[in-house]
């Protein structure tokens, strides 16, 4: 496998603008009879949709959900960065180019950053020109506020909902191309399979969700905007239904895999409380502009506190401990979100969280509240406040927030060149789903920013390039060979997985025939002896070995016994997983069971990878590789790469490729927020 | 906590649906509605006695607008501004008779058990329900100013989340507050003006034609809503709407 990353000739500042005058086009009478197959309705995926649909290419987009407006980008909720300095706080390309880079700890490519920051700017006159209602102030001018790892305030939001209002400004504009017919939508589709003929990506096999059918479409080329794999860790942010399959997919039939150890942990979501837990719902990062993090300097208080003696108002002010304050004077609260995550295990696992399960540590208002007044906070983030009222049933105006970090978004994903191309030619990947921009931790509000650089400005000029001499190739049929084989395998592997429980089981009693008596003794637990269980025990042990020997901190041994349990796990499933109904039905149960047959996959990958990953950068932390202090420690010398690996088979372990990473116009650094 | 569940079951959209009775017990108070739901889909796979309850739900968190069971007769049950996956057990008394049922309007027929199909909200969308903004193009974002008022109105407006509660919750099944809400939020705003009496036109065209009812004014939609949008939107929607009948084309 070559890893060719096309980075363009030329200056960093000018990669860009040589690459668009260099491009190849299509004239507008050949565009609309090229097709293009887009797969994932968040930010990427829509905009990529709605601006090669506005091109005049023929689009078909697909999403799991029943409409595209679901898509999990609609959750994200404190903002989109743009260096525009309208603050005149010394923001420019320039600076936020550094910023994403260092907060990526020098794992991310040059050239592809730089692009980010240089459209950035673009991305919000696009926003405001389809009607995002950004916050702005009393002139009518836009606001900013700040994030994590950033002294400026470049971050554009609209109140706690800025993911929510980006979304359906790219679903306005995708309906519009819909209503145009440029754009075709297939929402409850869900991608099983990659089509590639003669060495192209060339199409895909879908289910559709309602019927269970498979249907094929074909294309010229095909985009994977599907999102991240952080629901690997059963408990995340994510969506139920947010899955890293696509993607895993495109993987299996040759397009390499990036990086997949760089999974971010966010420092402030709601704690877990309960087993029978569905997700971990986030708590914006915006909330620490205004928010202190602390926990009690004395343990008898913490421990008085998570005994229920004690409560946050309790502890004066002379003993809390704000420890990012303490220990990160220049960045204090505004620390990138890995520093968060690892100062907040640091406190628990020494014996000073709150909580009733001691992981929980606070997250201050009262300051913010007496220097603002209640209103003003209540503008600010008064969604947020509620949604943690309505979950905890306390209320924060009058106690701190209690938080906890959690898995949130992964760095890592499909492998991708300057053009966004994976090493499969025709397939595309965007946002999350891929691995660029970010290198080893995203800082807050890039998220948004990367989505939909990718498709409203990236993805339309060099897909374009991609199609040029493709006029030459005529229409690309769903058919033939190549379709066939997708198509069967697809569907052999799905009745696989409904066997495993009908066959060891003799009969199942599932059919219809639920009677009232059964029913009756539902209230009792199953029999300890039934040896059968449904996908979600098996994703939720999957998820308790991941986050215990693959998350915030990671050693060898750790990650060799993640190796082994999650191989025993994985050989369990495959022996006693139940998936009740059929294929040909909505059957959601099937969708979580081959979701979760890739999990396993990319489980091993994310181990293996972190395995071989003998530093600390990022989100990615080796408790061997560390500073004296508790710092991540880098090593540069002999892992200043991406790590792209190649699938070679469901029981092969796979082969890493290294892109070696050089740094032209940044001077590497020490990561250091003090 | 113990709950004695009725819920609706149906096979497909031809199929006759009815209500199926299970009990469940051992339910945290802080457990929120569908993890209640999960639960009970985990003891129906366990036990093997029924499929599990098909239901829509996606983000967990109250935003993406994808769940929505209509709960002892209330759209996202008797919790006030909060959708189906944010209502929370500690809301019930143990012991309780829950009844569950899906969205029910013509509008959104059912796929199966609670599952109802909301694609009419997004042809209403397609008819015009955005800004034409082809990307690229566009003036720096400071050239346009929008007074802070207006901005915040329209973020009002523009908070819907498209779950269809307003729908479900309206004897007449209609979707006026959600066509209200979402010419409000463009129309509001300076970028919307040029489009503003078309779009309104062809959005109340297409709901009507979609099979939505007409609104009696009871605003049982603004009751039930999970992200509280105002009645004012409908107000809004109507004057705009006679306003194209006679040919204005200035906003308000």
């Amino acid at each position: 496998m070559k890893l060719d990353s096309k980075i363009p000739e030329g200056p960093l500042s000018q990669k860009w603008t040589n690459y668009k005058a260099a491009q190849k086009l299509v004239n507008p009478a050949n565009k609309r009879k090229l097709d293009i197959i887009v797969v994932g309705t968040g930010l990427a995926g829509a905009s990529a949709a709605a601006s090669l649909g506005a091109l005049g290419f023929h689009v078909d987009i697909f999403c799991i959900q029943d409409s595209p407006r679901r898509a999990h980008s609609i959750a994200a909720q404190g903002g989109i960065n743009a260096a525009k300095n309208y603050q005149n706080d010394g923001d420019s390309v320039e600076r936020l180019f550094k910023d994403t880079i260092k907060g990526g700890d020098y794992r991310a490519r040059e050239a592809n950053v730089y692009r980010l920051a240089e459209v950035s700017g673009d991305i919000i006159d696009q926003c405001v020109a389809q009607g995002v209602p950004f916050a702005r102030d009393y002139s009518g001018l836009l606001d900013n506020r700040s994030f994590g790892g950033a002294q400026v305030s470049r971050t554009f939001y609209a109140r706690g909902q800025t993911g929510q209002q980006l979304l359906l400004g790219a679903y306005g504009a995708l309906s519009r191309e819909i209503a145009r017919g440029t754009v075709v939508l297939h929402e409850r589709h869900e991608m099983m399979d990659l089509v590639i003929k003669d060495g192209r990506a060339r199409g895909i096999i879908v289910r559709n969700l309602v019927t269970g059918e498979l249907e094929r479409y074909a294309a010229h080329a095909v985009v994977v905007a599907t999102g991240g794999y952080g629901n690997v860790y059963y408990l995340s942010t994510n969506a139920m239904n947010s899955n890293g399959s696509a993607a895993w997919v495109c993987h299996r039939r040759g397009a390499a895999f990036a990086n997949p150890c760089y999974v971010q942990i966010h420092p402030t979501c709601i704690p877990v409380h309960g087993d029978y837990q569905s997700k971990l719902t986030l708590m914006s990062e915006s909330l620490r502009n205004d928010g202190r993090i602390w926990v009690p300097k004395k343990k008898e208080d913490a421990e008085a506190i998570r005994a229920g003696k004690k409560g946050p108002n309790d502890i004066p002010e002379e003993e809390r401990d704000y420890y990012l304050e303490r220990r990160y004077p220049a960045f204090g609260n505004l620390v990138p979100r890995d520093v968060a995550s690892r100062a907040a295990k640091e406190r628990c696992d020494a014996g000073y969280g709150v909580g009733p399960t001691g992981l929980a540590v606070y997250l201050d208002f009262a300051d913010a509240i007496k220097r603002l007044g209640r209103n003003v906070v209540e503008q600010k983030y008064g969604n947020l406040f509620q949604m943690y009222y309505k979950i905890v049933d306390v209320d924060p105006y009058e106690n701190p927030m209690m938080i906890y970090p959690a898995v949130h978004y992964t760095m890592g994903g499909l492998w991708v060149d300057y053009e966004l191309q994976t090493t499969i030619p025709g397939l595309f990947a965007a946002g999350e789903a891929n691995f660029s921009d970010h290198g080893a931790n995203r800082l807050g509000a890039s998220a948004l920013m990367q989505g939909l650089a990718d498709g409203y400005f990236v993805l339309p000029y060099t897909l374009q390039n991609y199609l040029a001499d493709q006029i030459y190739v005529g229409k690309i049929k769903a058919e033939g060979p190549e379709f066939d084989e997708a198509e069967a395998a697809v569907r052999a592997r799905l009745d696989g997985l409904l066997a495993i429980g009908q066959v060891e089981n003799g009969k199942c009693k599932v059919e219809s025939d639920a009677t009232q008596s059964a029913a009756a003794n539902l209230s009792t637990f199953h029999s300890p002896l039934s040896t059968f269980h449904s996908v979600d025990h098996y994703h939720k042990a999957l998820g308790r070995i991941m986050w215990e020997y693959c998350g915030m901190a990671r050693s060898k041994e750790s990650l060799a016994t993640a190796a082994t349990k999650i191989a025993e796990l994985e050989a369990d499933f495959y022996q006693h997983v139940f998936i009740p109904g059929k294929v040909a039905e909505m059957n959601p149960e099937l969708e979580k069971a081959y979701r979760l047959e890739d999990y396993f996959e990319l489980a091993r990958l994310i181990v293996a990878d972190a395995t071989q990953r003998e530093e600390s950068c990022g989100g990615h932390f080796r408790i061997e590789h560390q500073t004296e202090d508790g710092e991540t420690l880098r090593d540069d010398d002999n892992f200043m790469f991406v790590a792209a690996w190649e699938y070679q088979g469901h029981d092969q372990p796979e082969v890493m490729h290294k892109e070696e990473l050089n740094y032209e116009h940044i001077q590497i650094v020490k990561r250091n927020y003090k | 906590m113990k709950f004695t569940l009725h819920i609706w079951r149906q096979e497909n959209a031809r199929a006759k649906g009815h209500f199926e009775t299970y009990e469940i017990d051992n339910i945290s108070a802080d457990c929120s509605f569908l993890e209640m739901l999960d639960q009970l889909n985990e003891k129906l796979i366990n036990d093997h006695i029924a499929h599990p309850v098909c239901f829509d739900n996606d983000c967990r968190e109250g935003i993406c607008g994808m769940c929505g069971l209509y709960i002892n007769g209330r759209p996202h049950g008797n919790d006030d501004g909060v959708t189906t996956c944010q209502l929370h057990m500690r809301h019930f008394n143990d012991g309780d008779e829950i009844w569950v049922e899906p969205w029910r309007a013509k509008a959104f027929p059912i796929i199966k058990d609670l599952v109802v199909d909301r694609t009419a909200f997004d042809k209403i969308i397609q008819a015009g329900g955005y800004i034409s903004a082809t990307t690229g193009g566009v003036p720096d974002a400071n050239n346009i100013l929008v007074p802070k008022h207006i901005a915040d109105q329209a973020m009002d407006a523009a908070a819907c989340i498209g779950c269809g509660a307003c729908v479900a919750a309206c004897k007449n099944a209609s979707a006026m507050l959600f066509v209200g809400a979402k010419v409000s939020h463009l129309n509001l705003l300076p970028q919307g003006h040029p489009e503003a009496m078309d779009r309104v036109k062809k959005m109340v065209c297409k709901m009507d034609e979609l099979g939505f009812g007409s609104c009696t004014n009871t605003y049982a939609c603004e009751a039930e809503c999970p992200k509280q949008i105002k009645r004012q939107n409908i107000a809004r929607l109507n004057r705009q709407w006679i306003g194209q009948l006679f040919g204005r084309d200035r906003n308000e």
